[in-house]
């Protein structure tokens, strides 16, 4: 069974008295131990998608199963088993999914150690158990030595690598990218792109979002976005060998 | 996310924003110092009138024309209407009464000043006129010479005893046993001195002067002067016994019909403590009352402070409900902020609170208090406050939706 499985997912955001349809009827399966890239033009839903994968935001209609489990079935009309509730959607992301955001997203007076254990925190793992998988996370992606810094105290290839070290540190079942490299740098990005295909070779299952042909390039798959449609689906060079 | 991850957390916020929580603080400490130190303060006033008040001798009640308190306004007009207690009253009550106590008359004076040579004493010194009964109810004794005597009464001498402050300042160098001072230009005899007796609420009680109440009542009496009566009874036994024969023949003297009430006051320890509860606990209801407003006050500041966190820290909200917080942490960690900045206050105020009722102690001179029940109801009292006002911020902020909170900027 597929690790992951949307069928005709709809996105509509009502803006005063204008529905703006960001997903128009999503199909799409991954595997477990897939690399997929999604590509697109600004604004045709591509992070709506990954909210909607993440969990961070619920389909309009459409069905949603992620690891054997329904997150969001319209067709089930019992609120019960249908749709998850906030505590379960909390609990869903934070154990099958690690985000990765082009902003960040770490909280700013806190060390990196301590921005990496918040996910274990919530999920009520114990200190001494909790702070070992951080460092060990924060080893993963290289930076231990940087583990007492604060946000503000790193560059920006190393905010993102505490962010992934966040991501990984629950071990889930999806890392969710959205444009990771899109506020960095050409080199900086080729390092953070060397550290999401080590994941994926770790076995990890990753959805990266990117405007980058090259950045795409990493991935085995990339699917193609257009005016809240999938446009194309198709492996790159690299999947196919 | 258990409770000490909650604490840490939020006692990291208050830290990184020192100066809000500091604001904050302000309110509760106000508050909880207001009700605190009111507290504290009567307290200890409290244990010092129960230890001090043999200021009267256990066994000695007081007649006079105004109550010792006076509450509330309007009422003074009754008092004032009342005839004045005369020597001549007095000496019809010597006469009728014959129980077992004695009754001293006198009159007290204060505004001039005590000469001796080149020197003299401030205004403040007391007058003191009495009968010779004074002896058995003033407890003051004798440190050299005599008491006043029937002599001294009967023939309006210029004799004069003297308290120990008055002797510091006058004659430190003299025995003062037959020297002379004037008041008033007029001269008295030194017959003798007191001994020291100390301070009371922080007043000497050193730091008068004692001459027959005749000889008193010629030099400073006026239409308006009222003798006092202290009454000594031998047996504490016999106490009430003999205020009510005191009453009885007071009121035949002073022709009071029966069916109305005292026009006299009669001041006993107990009903000197009588009166200082009501007082205190007066002041105790208006301390409350105002720290109550200062408190919600306070809780309305904390509310509004904790909604600006709110609104200031959404994006940390957004990004820790995307890392899997759940609605019931995000509440907590905002009620708990609430609860430790309200907490943070209390102790504070209460500390400052408790020191500031004990200055009253230290300046008084009496044994210091801590009002442990006090300091609890008022953490309770915080703790209400926090909770109501730290609910709604916190309720808002749980609610938020994750991906409009990571949004927002
Ligand atoms: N909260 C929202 N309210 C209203 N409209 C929204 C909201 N979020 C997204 N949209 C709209 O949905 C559409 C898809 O937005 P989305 O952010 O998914 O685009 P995107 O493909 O990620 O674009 P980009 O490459 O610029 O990040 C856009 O038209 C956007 O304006
Ligand atoms: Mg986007």
């Amino acid at each position: 069974m597929a690790l992951l499985e949307l069928k005709q997912v709809t996105k509509v955001y009502q803006v005063g008295a204008v529905a703006v349809h960001a997903l128009r009827g999503i199909d799409l399966m991954v595997e477990k131990n897939e690399y997929v890239s999604v590509m697109g033009p600004s604004g045709s839903g591509k992070s709506t998608l990954m909210n909607v994968i993440g969990c961070l935001d619920t389909p309009t209609s459409g069905t949603y199963i992620l690891d054997g489990k329904t997150v969001h079935d319209d067709r089930i009309e019992q609120s019960s088993n249908g749709k998850l509730s906030d505590d379960e959607l909390a609990f869903v992301r934070n154990q099958k999914i690690g985000f990765v955001f082009q902003t960040f997203n770490l909280l700013p007076r806190i060390t990196a150690l301590h921005n990496v254990e918040l996910p274990l925190i919530y999920a009520g793992i114990h200190k001494k158990d909790r702070i070992e998988m951080a460092k060990e996370a924060l080893r993963k992606v290289n930076l231990e030595d940087r583990m007492h810094h604060q946000p503000n105290e790193l560059s920006g290839g190393q905010r993102q690598r505490v962010a992934i070290a966040r991501a990984l540190v629950n071990n889930p079942s999806i890392i969710l990218a959205d444009e990771p490299t899109g506020n960095l740098d050409s080199k900086t990005s080729r390092e953070i792109m060397q550290l999401m295909d080590h994941l994926h070779d770790e076995g990890n299952t990753i959805i990266l979002v990117t405007h980058e042909t090259d950045i795409a390039k990493h991935a085995h798959r990339v699917v193609h976005f257009l005016d809240g449609l999938i446009a194309s689906d198709e492996l790159t060079p690299k999947g196919k060998g | 996310m258990n409770l000490h991850e909650v604490l840490m957390s939020s006692l990291d916020s208050i830290r990184q924003n020192k100066l809000r929580s500091f604001l904050t603080l302000l309110g509760v400490v106000i508050g909880m110092f207001s009700i605190i130190g009111v507290m504290t303060a009567i307290n200890v006033l409290q244990n010092s009138v129960e230890s001090n008040l043999n200021v009267l001798g256990t066994n000695t009640f007081f007649i006079q024309k105004y109550p010792a308190v006076q509450m509330g306004g309007g009422t003074h007009w009754k008092y004032r209407n009342r005839k004045n207690l005369t020597y001549a009253d007095y000496l019809q009550l010597k006469d009728r009464f014959s129980g077992p106590a004695t009754i001293t008359a006198e009159n007290w004076h204060s505004g001039d000043p005590i000469k001796f040579e080149d020197k003299q004493t401030k205004n403040s010194v007391g007058i003191q006129g009495v009968t010779p009964e004074w002896e058995f109810s003033s407890g003051y004794f004798l440190q050299s010479g005599r008491m006043i005597s029937r002599n001294d009464l009967e023939q309006m001498r210029n004799v004069i005893i003297l308290g120990q402050d008055v002797v510091d300042v006058l004659m430190p160098q003299y025995n003062p046993v037959g020297q002379t001072v004037t008041i008033r230009g007029v001269k008295f005899k030194v017959i003798g001195t007191l001994e020291r007796k100390g301070t009371i609420f922080g007043q000497s009680e050193d730091n008068v002067v004692i001459m027959p109440l005749t000889t008193h009542l010629k030099m400073f009496a006026s239409r308006w002067t009222s003798l006092g009566y202290a009454i000594a009874v031998m047996k504490m036994e016999q106490f009430d016994e003999v205020q009510d024969e005191i009453v009885f023949n007071l009121r035949l003297i002073r022709g009071v019909p029966l069916t109305e009430e005292n026009d006299f006051e009669v001041v006993s320890n107990t009903s000197l403590i009588d009166t200082f509860n009501q007082v205190t606990g007066a002041i105790k209801m208006a301390a409350l009352l105002i720290s109550s407003i200062a408190l919600v006050a306070a809780g309305i500041g904390i509310m509004n402070i904790m909604l600006v966190s709110v609104t200031e820290r959404t994006r940390e909200i957004g990004i820790r409900k995307s890392i899997g917080a759940r609605k019931r942490d995000i509440m907590n960690q905002f009620l708990l902020e609430a609860l430790v900045l309200t907490e943070l206050g209390a102790l504070i105020g209460i500390v400052l609170g408790i020191l500031a009722g004990n200055l009253v102690a230290v300046s008084m001179n009496v044994s210091g208090v801590f009002p442990i029940q006090w300091a609890i109801i008022g953490v309770i009292i915080c703790s209400v406050i926090g909770v109501v006002f730290g609910t709604y911020p916190a309720v808002k902020a749980a609610r938020l939706d994750p991906i409009e909170a990571l949004r927002y900027e």
